[in-house]
């Protein structure tokens, strides 16, 4: 990270430490909301943009993280968040083990196919059997306890204490990714992202690499889902299913794929976007209808924002200059003359697939 | 005497089941083997197929009459829908297909929700097939049952006949194999593709239409449909047809004889098959390597 990047993450550190005082505890939850599904967006952003693995079931990885945490805590007695937390964890990694090792035969489509398929047989396990309150989902009783030996380190039944604690899961969640794909590990995923025959070639354990990625990212999504099942104290099978998935795509997508910050970004603008669908004051009878407009906002980010709002610039900036326009869009082979610019940033997954 | 005609009631099921799952699987197949376009919101359009049966069926009073008109529109749908957004996305990365057709799944839920409402519905039996046959003195067989998988069995031999016999059919595996050459042939390869996607919805909505009697219509319907067809497609190879058909009558008896003998973990047993499958054979079972 430059000098320049150092400071934007400080001040926005800053702006949301702050935020609790404004004392709205609506949108306190709301964006301790988003905070957690930020993390969940940087965790796909992994597979998605950095990888070049369309991962359509992530949100198995987040439910299911919830529900360990409501199967594994006791009734009546609280737990230890150093026992429920790693439990949660460790069941998401063994998920994104098994389940990594079966999809990641497959590559683009077929690799899209898989996941989901794989998230809706997660979801069938909750959805279908009695294992955790089938439809109806569970609650999470009691809040896990956060101290050591007799001393109560934090108070998770606080509000803005669990807000603390999510932003600096966040903010350490983002400075540790970013070290990792700066390193060595980072450089080789992009080169797989690129043309995983080369870099097979060149004598990179390119599967080890995938299966690594895909555990770590999975892992990561079950952080999420540990948090937002500790958030509203409730799970149930539809935090598992594949709208949430998508949900998460299209968070990755609209920040910019491939930046890490862009799923922070991404997370934001789509809850607050989602809040403001959802706000009769704005859109009055027809706020019932907000997913009519998300799903529009979903298709028009498909066809004209392919990099998000960070490529939001580029894009006027071509309408303004109607001649550069022409010229890139003869250049490109693709019908579309509107995003010549999406094929560069994403042609990974299917050009290998193309290769293969 | 019983347990065998059970048995042959289950085998029935478990056909007509596989048959109807071909129908939309078959499209999901044809638009990706074809276009390359891997399209979520193929579930939808199965939907839109079940509610246009039933409130169609209640305006004209005919479940037939509805079904014609239904393919009518559906037909009209697909054409607008691949002009508007679809034809933009042939040449773009998978990830974008997913995040429009998701984006457009969205929309037809809300769009059904608007315009048929929230509530489950169920359209009848046409009268013609309303009866049963006998098998025992206990047990039978609806007719409309056994009317849809001969309905189905019919779209499939003519979607085979389609493809391998006709002229059409040629250019579209040719134009599936190299856009530019076919173009270069003077063959306006953008409308075929365009019928190719609009075929492929009106047999998602085809089977919407059938099923609309005897699985009733609800919200949601489509999003349960489309994983499983992913499922079929996976195990079956992408863009085989062939390999679409056996999957989706090998995922039939797995889950009707699943429900029966071991209904604990009948949902699961689709997907322990498809990892099965990914096992052993990862490009599916007709797919090329």
């Amino acid at each position: 990270m430059n000098r320049n990047q150092w400071i934007v993450l400080v001040l926005v550190a800053l702006l949301l430490a702050a935020f609790p005082m404004t004392g709205s505890t609506f949108y306190t939850q709301l964006i301790t909301k988003t905070m957690i599904l930020a993390i969940f967006a940087m965790s796909l952003d992994l597979l998605v943009g950095y990888t070049g693995l369309v991962s359509l079931g992530h949100a198995a990885f987040y439910g299911l993280a919830g529900y360990t945490l409501a199967l594994v805590q006791p009734k009546y007695d609280p737990m230890s968040i150093f026992i429920t937390l790693p439990a949660a964890l460790a069941a998401c990694a063994l998920f994104a083990l098994v389940t990594g090792w079966l999809v990641l035969r497959t590559r683009g489509i077929y690799f899209i196919m898989a996941t989901l398929a794989f998230a809706q047989m997660a979801y069938f396990v909750f959805h279908d059997t009695g294992l955790g309150g089938g439809s109806d989902g569970i609650y999470v009783n009691n809040k896990p306890v956060v101290g050591v030996g007799g001393t109560k380190l934090l108070d998770l039944d606080d509000r803005a204490q669990f807000y603390y604690l999510v932003l600096v899961t966040m903010l350490v969640t983002y400075l540790l990714l970013r070290r990792m794909l700066d390193s060595n590990f980072g450089r080789a995923l992009a080169g797989i992202r690129v043309n995983e025959h080369r870099m097979r070639a060149i004598g990179f354990p390119v599967a080890r690499y995938q299966l690594g990625i895909y555990v770590l990212s999975g892992t990561l999504a079950g952080l999420s889902g540990y948090f937002a099942a500790l958030q509203f104290g409730f799970v149930n099978p539809e935090i598992l299913s594949w709208h949430h998935s998508g949900a998460a795509l299209m968070m990755v997508i609209l920040g910019g794929m491939g930046t890490l910050h862009g799923s922070i970004v991404g997370a934001f603008v789509f809850v607050l976007v989602e809040d403001l669908f959802k706000d009769q004051g704005v859109f009055g009878a027809f706020a019932k209808h907000w997913q009519l407009m998300m799903g529009a906002l979903v298709v028009l980010v498909a066809v004209f924002l392919p990099r998000g709002l960070a490529g939001l610039g580029a894009v006027l900036r071509r309408r303004r200059a109607p001649e550069t326009a022409a010229v890139t869009t003869t250049a490109s082979p693709a019908p579309t003359g509107a995003t010549p610019t999406g094929r560069a940033s994403a042609a990974g997954p299917s050009t290998d697939a193309r290769d293969a | 005497m019983d347990f065998a005609a059970s048995i042959l009631i289950q085998l029935l099921n478990s056909v007509q089941y596989g048959l109807l799952l071909f129908l939309v699987a078959s499209g999901l197949t044809l638009i990706f083997g074809i276009m390359g376009v891997i399209n979520l919101a193929h579930g939808s359009f199965y939907m839109v197929g079940a509610y246009l049966a039933w409130s169609l069926a209640s305006m004209t009073g005919n479940l037939l009459t509805a079904i014609l008109l239904g393919l009518v529109l559906s037909v009209a749908l697909g054409l607008l829908l691949e002009w508007l957004l679809i034809r933009h996305f042939y040449e773009r990365d998978h990830l974008y297909q997913v995040l429009l057709t998701y984006g457009l799944i969205l929309v037809f839920e809300e769009l059904r929700s608007i315009i048929w409402g929230d509530d489950v519905q169920s359209a009848t039996v046409p009268a013609l097939f309303a009866h049963s046959i006998p098998l025992t003195d206990t047990l039978s067989y609806p007719v409309y049952r056994l009317m849809m998988s001969a309905a189905c069995l019919l779209v499939a031999l003519g979607m085979y006949l389609l493809i391998r016999r006709t002229r059409l059919g040629m250019t579209i595996r040719a134009g599936a194999h190299s856009r530019e050459l076919v173009e270069s042939l003077g063959i306006n390869v953008r409308l075929l593709f365009q019928l190719v996607f609009a075929l492929g919805v009106a047999l998602a909505s085809f089977a919407g239409m059938l099923a609309a009697p005897v699985s009733s219509v609800y919200p949601n319907m489509g999003g349960q449909v489309l994983i499983i067809c992913f499922v079929v497609v996976v195990i079956g190879g992408i863009g085989s047809i062939r390999g679409a058909l056996i999957a989706s009558l090998l995922i039939g008896l797995v889950e009707t004889f699943g429900q029966v003998f071991l209904p604990a973990v009948a949902g699961m047993l689709t997907y322990l098959l498809m990892a099965l499958v990914l096992i052993l054979r990862p490009q599916g079972l007709f797919g090329k390597a």
